[in-house]
Parts: C-alpha cells; sequence; structure tokens
C-alpha cells in the first residue's frame, strides 16, 4: 500500500506531531489499558469479597498449585523477547534488515515459548486437578486474565511473523515505513510484557 | 541518516541497563513475596516493584521519555486518569451496604445469604 493512500506514515503528522500509525497504536493501548483494568479492577472486587471459609473461599497461595519458579521463568521468558524486540528497531534504524530479522524471529521463538510452557506446564496439569473455570472466582478471574494475555501473545505472534515472512517487502519498497511499523508492533509487544509484570506478582506471590 | 543511526546507538546502553533492572526487579518480586512482611507491607512493595518495572518498560522501551507529542501524552493522561477510577471502584464499593447492613464474610457461599439486617435496638 503506498504512502499515497495512507499520508504520514513516515514523517510526522503537523497537528499531531507523530506518523499516524503511532498515534493510532498509543490509542489502542489506552484502550487495552481499560481492558486488562476492569479485570484487574474485577480480581480486587472478588478477592475482598469472597467468603473466608468454604469453597468458594480466596485460595491461599500454597492451596493454588502455582509455582513462581514457572512464571518467574516466563516473566524473564518475556522481559528477553522485549529486548530482542527492541534491538530488531535498533537494527533497522542503523539499516541491518538481516539481523532485525533474526532478532524478530527470535522474539516470535520467546513467545511460543511463553505460550508453551503456559499450557503444557500450567493450564493442563490444573485441568486436570480438576481446577477449572467453574472451581472458584479465584480460577474463574485466573483463566479469564492469562488467557486475555495469553490471546494478546498469539496476536504479537501472528502479526511479528507476518513482517518477517510476507510483510517485509515493505522494507525493500520503504524502509521507513517498515522501521515504524516494527516500532508500532513493539510498543504493542512490550505492551503485553508490562500486563504480565502485573499478573506474575498478583497471581503467583499474593496470597 | 548517520545522526539518526547515533542517536539509537545512545540508546543501546539504556535498553541493557533497563535489561539488567528488570531481571534484578524479578528477582526482588521473588525475594520479598518469600519474606513474611506482613500481608499489607508484602502487597505494597510488590505492586511498588511491579510499577516501577512497567515504568521501566513504558519509558525506555516504549520510548516514552523521548516522546514530545502533546496527542500522545493527552491520551494516556486521560487513560491514567480512568484507570485509577477504575482501581478505586472496587474499595469505594467493598463496604458499600445500606446502613443498618452488615457484611459477614465469615460463612461460605452455601450459607448465603452473607449480609444481615441488624436489629435496632428499642425498635417499632
Amino acid at each position: 500500500m503506498s504512502s499515497e493512500l495512507l499520508p504520514y506514515t513516515v514523517k510526522p503528522h503537523p497537528v499531531t506531531g507523530v506518523y499516524s500509525g503511532k498515534l493510532g497504536v498509543w490509542l489502542f493501548l489506552a484502550s487495552e489499558v481499560m481492558l486488562f483494568g476492569a479485570f484487574f479492577s474485577a480480581y480486587i472486587l472478588l478477592k475482598v469479597g469472597a467468603p473466608l471459609e468454604g469453597p468458594a473461599h480466596w485460595p491461599l497461595h500454597s492451596e493454588r498449585h502455582m509455582s513462581w519458579m514457572i512464571g518467574g521463568f516466563n516473566t524473564l521468558v518475556l522481559i528477553i523477547s522485549s529486548v530482542t524486540m527492541v534491538m530488531a528497531w535498533v537494527s533497522l534504524k542503523s539499516g541491518n534488515f538481516g539481523k532485525a530479522r533474526m532478532l524478530l524471529g527470535a522474539t516470535v521463538a520467546l513467545a511460543v515459548l511463553f505460550l508453551v510452557i503456559k499450557i503444557t506446564m500450567e493450564y493442563i496439569p490444573h485441568w486436570r486437578d480438576g481446577l477449572t473455570t467453574n472451581t472458584s472466582n479465584f480460577w474463574g478471574i485466573y483463566y479469564t486474565m492469562t488467557g486475555l494475555h495469553g490471546v494478546h501473545i498469539l496476536g504479537g505472534i501472528v502479526v511479528i511473523s507476518y513482517f518477517i515472512g510476507p510483510g517485509s517487502k515493505l522494507w525493500h519498497e520503504n524502509p521507513e515505513y517498515y522501521t515504524n511499523r516494527i516500532e508500532c508492533t513493539g510498543l504493542y509487544w512490550h505492551f503485553v510484557d508490562l500486563v504480565w509484570i502485573f499478573l506474575f506478582p498478583t497471581l503467583y506471590l499474593m496470597s | 541518516m548517520a545522526d539518526a543511526h547515533a542517536d539509537v546507538s545512545k540508546h543501546v546502553r539504556v535498553y541493557w541497563i533497563v535489561f539488567g533492572a528488570l531481571i534484578v526487579g524479578t528477582t526482588l518480586t521473588v525475594v520479598v513475596a518469600n519474606i513474611d512482611l506482613g500481608h499489607t507491607t508484602n502487597l505494597v512493595l510488590a505492586l511498588m516493584i511491579a510499577a516501577a518495572k512497567g515504568t521501566l518498560v513504558a519509558a525506555i522501551f516504549m520510548h516514552l521519555k523521548w516522546e514530545r507529542s502533546a496527542s500522545v501524552w493527552i491520551s494516556l493522561g486521560l487513560c491514567a486518569v480512568l484507570f485509577t477510577v477504575l482501581m478505586t471502584l472496587p474499595v469505594l464499593t467493598v463496604n458499600d451496604y445500606p446502613p443498618g447492613v452488615k457484611h459477614d464474610r465469615t460463612g461460605s457461599w452455601d450459607m448465603l445469604p452473607a449480609t444481615t439486617v441488624v436489629e435496632h435496638e428499642g425498635g417499632h
């Protein structure tokens, strides 16, 4: 798609001061803050209102069958993926497309690793233990929040893979436009990392 | 292009420092959570460390430190206000019962209703 059809894809818009794609992604991320914020708000409300005893009580940390080591390792995986993502943008700014592509590939690999760990070492064992969305409010909100985050990881994998594959043609036609699109993708990816930074202590460490 | 290259190269060192800080922050979160400092202290510390890590990601990796666009800052400012309202809502609603009604959390859901009407002394 040529930049004539979509104006201000490279140069900043005279009114907003940023290229249009970047402003669009920031507005989208603002809506994402409200989406995840609503779930964090619901989490607090459910927690403070939960009965202290009985089957619907809020489980203590020891009752959750969740290992902080798995959660901590996944945190590390996402932090490293944020670094590879930002370094890919740096490589493009320096004109090194090959290195950028390799770093984007590493980001996708780390994202896949995160999902594989989450599903095989947590979701499946929890489900086998009978800890499903129906077990209690805690497990309901746990699956909702981590599931929504997982869907965002999946979305990131699709978008980054597109820019490694068919979307990379743009680099040869308009390198600056391609670099800006990677910056926008990076903004989204760092936001996904940021959400996990709050999910990890909330779900794995706090009783 | 050469200037842009020089600018970006300066950022790289900052990115690695932030990477180190995020690893230290994550380790600190786990260590603090495993020390019994009381529920409230543990909670506040965990959230403070998470907020510090989140700020680093937003400021450096998401380039907000170098962002000068008023449009972006106005959007994010409005978002921050609404987010604060969203986080305050549970605090405002948790004890929001009509006069004379007391919430009892000691019972399980099998024993609902968990709210009881307190009889007025010297009632009608």
